[in-house]
């Protein structure tokens, strides 16, 4: 388990040892969505927003 | 194998693919769609290598170009554009259903508010009208009165994208608090399970209830017949008992192209992504020369 901090409220979010660039993880204490756009360093950004047709 | 992946985003459905690509020592290429340029010539760098492109695009219009543009390198791509245009358009679902005789809830289109009016009149309260393009149960409106229907109506005109002038009108369905997911592999039904909700929308991902379902000779039949009519592929086919149950028959209400299946791999004792990976290996692995001992 790996951690970076939260780019909104900079708290800490956990994050899983396989964690994948493009994956979204929620900020426990802000509960902003946020995208991971890195990992080595792990680097957070906030998670685009849903578009019209996003889905299956 | 190398196997491309097309994304935007890793949901956990793309996270128990790579997790089984990469276990089973396949190399995997993913391709940000929001970041790759894809020009005439030749595929962006890492696809050219590719035995297999796997769409896993979120964005319905990426999907369908994104997944065009890697026919045109002549590389194999799953699903097939001609799948995701017909499974990302509802119109197009339908047609390709009827022509192909499965059995889908009537529907009507019509292309201006009063004719839509006419069409819901017709139909009688209540029914149901679609966006063509949309999921996640998103923008559905069940009509149960005229002075209803008038207002969504007008709404769709008013603020919506001129598709939401499209308008797709279809019978309300007296499904028994649930509907049927089957995930099929080129028609092969791997594993399917029920959504129930108390709300008229069952979808997984406004919190419907999921629980197994045993596939049954008339279900499979129906998932086999609705992968062919929109051309094959990783698929998932929604179902709807008719009446009380499946002693009525059942209509097919969507197939879905990037289908996910986070929620039927935790409904059934199926490894849904394993599933997937043993299809892709069969169906894609360059066979290797076997070497004498």
């Amino acid at each position: 388990m790996s951690e970076a901090n939260c780019v909104t409220c900079g708290g800490t979010v956990a994050l899983p040892n396989d964690v994948e660039v493009g994956e979204i993880v929620d900020c426990g204490s802000c509960g902003t969505e946020l995208e991971v756009v890195g990992v080595d360093p792990v680097e957070l950004d906030e998670a685009p927003d849903l578009a019209e047709d996003w889905g299956e | 194998m190398d196997v491309g992946l097309l994304y935007s985003r890793i949901r956990p459905d793309e996270k128990l693919l790579l997790t089984e690509l990469r276990e089973r020592g396949h190399e995997v290429h993913k391709v940000d769609v929001r970041k790759a340029t894809f020009g005439l010539d030749s595929p962006p760098e890492p696809l050219g290598e590719c035995d297999v492109v796997l769409d896993r695009c979120m964005a319905t219009s990426r999907s369908r170009y994104a997944s065009r543009f890697v026919e045109h390198y002549d590389l194999p791509v799953v699903n097939s554009p001609e799948t995701a245009k017909v499974c990302s358009d509802k119109v197009e679902t339908t047609l390709a259903l009827s022509e192909a005789g499965v059995p889908t809830p009537e529907t009507t289109v019509a292309f201006t508010r009063d004719s839509a009016l006419e069409a819901i009149e017709a139909f009688g309260y209540p029914c149901v009208l679609k966006p063509v393009v949309g999921s996640w149960g998103r923008l559905m409106a069940k009509l149960e009165s005229r002075s209803a229907a008038e207002a969504v109506l007008e709404h769709k005109e008013t603020l919506g994208h001129y598709e939401h002038s499209v308008f797709y009108v279809q019978q309300f369905v007296e499904k028994p608090g649930r509907d049927l997911r089957v995930l099929t592999l080129d028609g092969e039904p791997v594993a399917a399970m029920s959504r129930s909700s108390d709300h008229w929308l069952t979808n997984a991902a406004t919190g419907a209830e999921t629980e197994t379902f045993e596939i049954d000779g008339e279900v499979e039949r129906l998932a086999r017949e609705a992968s062919a009519a929109v051309g094959g592929g990783v698929l998932g086919v929604d179902l709807m008992e008719l009446g009380e149950g499946a002693e009525e028959g059942y209509t097919v209400h969507e197939v879905n192209h990037t289908v996910e299946f986070k929620a039927l791999n935790a409904a059934v004792d199926v490894d849904v992504a394993g599933e997937i990976v043993d299809w892709l290996e069969a169906e894609y692995a360059t066979p290797t020369a076997e070497v004498e001992s």
